[in-house]
């Protein structure tokens, strides 16, 4: 679910789109470090796949339903510069292409979903691996807590956002307890289905997940002696 | 496969508005929801003129309303949102029908819903008259960074090839007996989703192989205009 056009005031909105212009420039010259000149096609395909994760849905409760978002998953399996790249054109085509989400909020939303959810996602994975022990399991609970904080520090700031440019007269203080609350629980939704994905990715290809890369560099290559019997 | 013409909300059609440069459709509707986000509030005969505005345009598309309408229900979580904006707002009370709701919640719900009904419509209107390479061409020309229209051109070139393959991943789940919405199964979902994420990363590196083998060199080729 994203902003759509007139939730924020125009002023809000322009500022939030040189931000996201600003990111997303940043974040060309980072991916082509994590992906050299498979940027393009690469990018492109973890985009498509990023859109197809989030058309899954889950209850929250209430009747109400949410989707993944994927900042937190998208950074941890392609690296943190290609995840915002990925994010910033999924959001760009729903915009463009299928009327999800305004155009005039497009720097909103990718501010929010494409940029704070993949860099707290991200951080939060950074410092959770240096602090655990260096083993491959511990990737995927890492992802999961990195996706579990992304979520509700994504509503804290569409909540400022909110503070400053937001066109209703509504208190803030219970915008902020609806926003938190609401969006700790699909967090935790986002943090299992992120962990699982990443686990089973790490299971299989560890040496495609990016945030496991300084570990499986580590693992050498053992050649062993069949013993005759 | 995803690289035909049109897309999910394509209407085909032949108009002025299906023919105009893609790249002046997307300057047209960004300005025009700029002004649209920046009417005030209570400017209700603004509104009205916006409104007809964007029907002239649609009528001028030859885009049924009858098809645009039902797909306006992606606004339908905003819209609740702003349904209840005169129930949950403070300020000054006021009498509608009988029912005591907040007045400044009032206008601000309506500006709300009339500016995120105009928005939504403005923008399914851009997407039922242009395709797909045509939008490509006009973010080119609009100076968009030649690697976000590659990838852009890519994901919507593999979007239907990516969303097919998870829909027969599902279509095999629901056929063993697992709701992939059911929190239960959420083990399964993972490592369907793990799998495809894994498809998709080596579909990239293929198709990257195979644009080598003709020539790639950082640029596309068939995103200029073929005469």
């Amino acid at each position: 679910m994203h902003v759509p056009d007139g939730f924020l005031d125009a002023p809000t909105s322009v500022a939030t789109g040189a931000v996201a212009a600003a990111a997303v420039a940043v974040s060309l010259r980072g991916a082509r470090r994590e992906l050299d000149d498979r940027t393009a096609p690469m990018a492109g395909l973890v985009a498509t796949f990023v859109f197809a994760a989030q058309m899954i849905n889950f209850p929250v409760g209430a009747g109400t339903s949410g989707h993944l978002m994927g900042g937190a998953l998208a950074a941890v399996l392609v690296g943190p510069w290609t995840a915002v790249l990925c994010l910033s054109v999924v959001l760009l085509v729903q915009a463009l292409l299928m009327a999800d989400g305004g155009i005039t909020a497009l720097g909103t939303n990718i501010t929010l979903i494409g940029i704070v959810t993949v860099a707290v996602g991200w951080a939060v994975f950074v410092v959770l691996r240096r602090v655990l022990p260096k083993r491959l399991d511990l990737v995927a609970p890492a992802a999961a807590v990195g996706a579990l904080a992304s979520v509700p520090v994504a509503a804290l700031v569409f909540t400022g956002l909110f503070a400053i440019g937001g066109n209703a007269p509504v208190d803030l203080g219970a915008v902020v307890t609806a926003m938190l609350g609401w969006h700790t629980v699909i967090g935790m939704g986002e943090a299992v289905i992120t962990g699982l994905v990443v686990a089973s990715v790490v299971a299989a290809r560890p040496d495609l997940v990016h945030g496991a890369r300084p570990l499986v560099a580590e693992r050498e290559l053992v050649t062993r002696k069949v013993v005759p019997q | 496969m995803g690289a035909g013409h049109g897309h999910r909300l394509h209407f085909h059609a032949h108009s002025p508005v299906h023919r105009a440069p893609a790249h002046l459709k997307v300057l047209a509707l960004l300005g025009f929801m700029l002004v649209v986000v920046a009417t005030p509030r209570e400017a209700y005969a603004v509104f009205v003129v916006e409104a007809l505005v964007l029907l002239g345009v649609i009528g001028v598309s030859r885009v049924p309303l009858g098809y645009l309408l039902p797909r306006m229900v992606v606004e339908v979580p905003f819209a609740v949102f702003a349904v209840l904006m005169p129930f949950i707002s403070h300020g000054p009370r006021t009498e509608v029908l009988g029912v005591s709701v907040s007045e400044p919640g009032l206008v601000a719900g309506i500006a709300l819903l009339v500016k995120g009904s105009i928005g939504v419509l403005a923008s399914l209107t851009l997407a039922a008259t242009t395709e797909p390479q045509d939008l490509l061409r006009g973010l080119q020309r609009l100076r968009m960074p030649e690697l976000v229209v590659q990838i852009m051109g890519f994901m919507i070139r593999y979007l239907d090839v990516v969303t097919a393959e998870l829909g027969r991943m599902m279509t095999a789940l629901r056929s063993r007996g697992c709701d992939p919405r059911s929190p239960r199964h959420w083990p399964v979902l993972a490592r369907s989703l793990g799998a495809l994420f894994i498809r998709s990363y080596e579909r990239g590196e293929r198709v990257h192989l195979a644009m080598l083998s003709r020539g790639y060199d950082g640029k596309l080729p068939q995103l200029e205009k073929t005469p």
